[in-house]
């Protein structure tokens, strides 16, 4: 009992300085892991096995961790390492696509195919955000897109308000595509041993649909915020724009990016797990990087990793404790056994949840809760984990403060003069987050139930 | 004799009379005045509305509904404070003299040689009887006031400053306006400032 109260508190406190940002948060899940190290698994539980167990080190040194034949295995608990080398290996990778100018040469590109026209420019923009993200990180897709929109904003004389706002959303809606799309959807993808295509044939079929609904949405919102105060014919920006200064270094990131698509898509026939992919596409990029091999390495949001690490070790004291069960527990009993009921309280307390806070921890935290769900109330866990993907990718949506790719967002158009505040986002943002939190209810309920 | 960079940053309790001195003090020394004109000039940098800015001049970050993710955060006050610091930092580097009101100069600029820090201070009731007439109020309102503005002061320098906002030990020289009136402050300051400048 006092281990779980300990644990409990660990993680409430974790959550707590998360939010106020006062303390760095890959310094606070660390410090709150080490605590957990050594209160709840040292002190209380007295348990070194359990501690191990979080710790995960031992499955890395297995063949199964790199290359799984046949169907994929559930992993245990603790320290996600697969996630952690897989998001490291794509940092390598984006940051090699960033230094050759892969991602402005993409928007500007698009932009000059529809003519630097701005309502084109808007739509194509919110389908190649969501595109990008199912493969990238959302940090990555809006740091770019948001600047190219800022600049393509001064040219033709729009506001670039909109536009970034409803990039913001469809990254992260295209995040929920796939299993790599999101840092949530990785941790459920490699927690509960679920594929890419397995991802693709049910969140990307929910994201599709809710693509062509929210772009609606958006056109209809922000059509007449969307007036350009220029000719596009006048402008002279069509020949420099597009121009690629390192083109073997371009030739190469758009080599590697593809294979990393390929593998990604293949990986449950080619058997290779996200953690082999992830390793493979950071070891051609920095071989293909040559001289520039370290500076990549240095970019690495090496804090973002180490968050990783704290946050499952809390996490795991929460899970070896039995608390989750608890909570999945009182979930079933609420529901009263009723799969609908079940379903629609995943999402929406999901979505209300990571509109608020992280909804990395969450989903960590989640995860737990709807494998004990599915063993006791006999619902299939691939339903839950799809209802637990929707509610944390869209929630985060709803707030500036939800979802990374809003706070980056948000940010490049404050520093280019454009600041957007709590009831200017919420404003658009949280309707289409509403809307696509039902559109996700309603399919899976047809689909599933 | 070419002058040496001389910036005059000017900290000031509201109702002191601050804004009014750096005002003086920059026609006496024939430098350029930067305060909430700070936000036109960067408007005009960036070729946007400065009214998109205005809002959150010199106003406190909000600790909930903030987040920080690599270094971006989505803090209108925190970015347009930063905005401020990098436009008044890049005048400095520029060689540029100039005064400024506010706006964490005396931490922002720390690193030049040419920089005087100075913070007015006044007695509450001084302060009242200004605040009262300057915008048509009642005792009790301009007192209110000036309690909540010096509150959303300190709690904007405070968050981007190690120093704190008001602390003598954070500036140079500290004046109470209400003993010796506007006019003999401005005097006084003058002459410190003149003493400074040959020292640079």
């Amino acid at each position: 009992m006092l281990a779980q109260v300990i644990a409990v508190t660990i993680f409430l406190i974790m959550f707590a300085l998360i939010i106020t940002d006062k303390i760095e948060r890959h310094y606070v899940t660390l410090g709150c892991g080490l605590a957990t190290l050594i209160l709840v698994f040292g002190v209380c539980m007295r348990d070194f096995e359990a501690a191990m167990e979080t710790l995960n080190i031992a499955p890395i040194f297995t063949l199964g961790f790199w290359y799984e034949a046949g169907t994929a295995s559930e992993s245990s608990s603790g320290i996600n390492w697969a996630t952690i080398i897989f998001i490291a290996g794509m940092m390598v990778m984006v940051e090699g696509m960033a230094k050759a100018g892969f991602f402005r040469w993409l928007c500007m590109t698009i932009a000059k195919l529809v003519r630097f026209k701005t309502i084109p420019i808007f739509i194509t923009f919110m389908i190649m955000s969501s595109i990008l993200a199912m493969f990238i990180d959302s940090i990555t897709v809006i740091l770019f897109l948001a600047a190219v929109t800022v600049e393509l904003a001064q040219l033709l004389k729009f506001n670039p308000v909109p536009m970034i706002l409803a990039e913001v959303f469809c990254a992260n809606l295209g995040g929920s595509a796939t299993m790599c799309g999101d840092p949530p959807n990785i941790i459920i993808g490699t927690s509960l041993g679920y594929s890419f295509g397995d991802f693709i044939i049910n969140t990307g079929f929910i994201a599709g649909i809710s693509l062509i609904v929210v772009v609606i949405y958006f056109y209809l919102v922000f059509r007449k915020e969307l007036v350009s105060g220029v000719a596009a014919e006048d402008l002279d920006i069509s020949k420099e724009a597009t121009k690629i200064e390192d083109k073997k270094g371009f030739t190469a990131s758009c080599i590697i990016f593809g294979l990393a698509v390929i593998l990604l898509v293949s990986h449950a026939q080619t058997g290779l797990t996200v953690a082999t992919i992830g390793l493979f596409i950071a070891i051609i990029t920095l071989i293909a990087a040559g001289k520039s091999a370290w500076e990549l390495l240095t970019k690495i949001d090496y804090k973002t990793v180490l968050f990783f690490i704290g946050l499952f070790v809390v996490v795991g004291g929460l899970e070896q404790t039995g608390i989750l069960e608890v909570i999945a527990a009182f979930i079933g009993k609420i529901s009263g056994g009723n799969m609908y009921l079940m379903i629609a309280i995943i999402i929406w307390v999901s979505g209300i949840a990571s509109a608020f806070i992280d909804n990395i921890p969450f989903a960590a935290t989640m995860i737990p809760v709807i494998k004990s769900l599915a063993q006791t109330e006999g619902i299939g866990l691939s339903i839950l984990a799809w209802a637990l993907a929707m509610g944390t990718d869209i929630g985060g949506s709803a707030t500036p403060i939800g979802a990374s790719a809003n706070v980056v967002g948000t940010s490049v158009a404050a520093k280019e003069g454009y600041p957007i505040g709590w009831g200017k986002y919420c404003k658009a943002m949280m309707p289409a987050t509403v809307i696509v939190l039902v559109i996700s209810m309603i399919c899976v309920w047809v689909r599933y139930l | 004799m070419e002058q040496k960079q001389m910036i005059i940053s000017i900290g000031r309790e509201f109702g002191s009379a601050g804004h009014e001195i750096a005002e003086k003090l920059a026609e006496r020394f024939s430098l350029p005045l930067y305060d909430y004109n700070l936000l036109r000039e960067i408007a005009g940098e960036k070729k946007v509305n400065v009214a998109n800015l205005e809002p959150y001049d010199e106003v406190p970050k909000k600790g909930f509904g903030s987040r920080t993710v690599r270094g971006y955060s989505n803090s209108p006050q925190e970015n347009i404070a930063y905005m401020q610091f990098d436009f008044l930092k890049k005048k400095a580097k520029e060689g540029q003299s100039f005064v400024v009101v506010g706006r964490c100069a005396e931490e922002a600029l720390k690193e030049y040689k040419g920089l005087i820090t100075i913070f007015i201070l006044g007695d509450m009731d001084t302060k009242i009887e200004r605040i009262a007439k300057l915008h048509n109020l009642s005792e009790k309102q301009a007192k209110e006031m000036i309690i909540q503005q010096d509150k959303k002061r300190k709690a904007y320098h405070n968050y981007f400053c190690e120093g704190k906002w008001g602390d003598s030990r954070n500036y140079e020289f500290s004046i109470n306006s209400s003993k010796l009136g506007l006019e003999a402050t401005v005097e006084v300051l003058e002459d410190y400032i003149k003493r400074r400048r040959q020292m640079l």
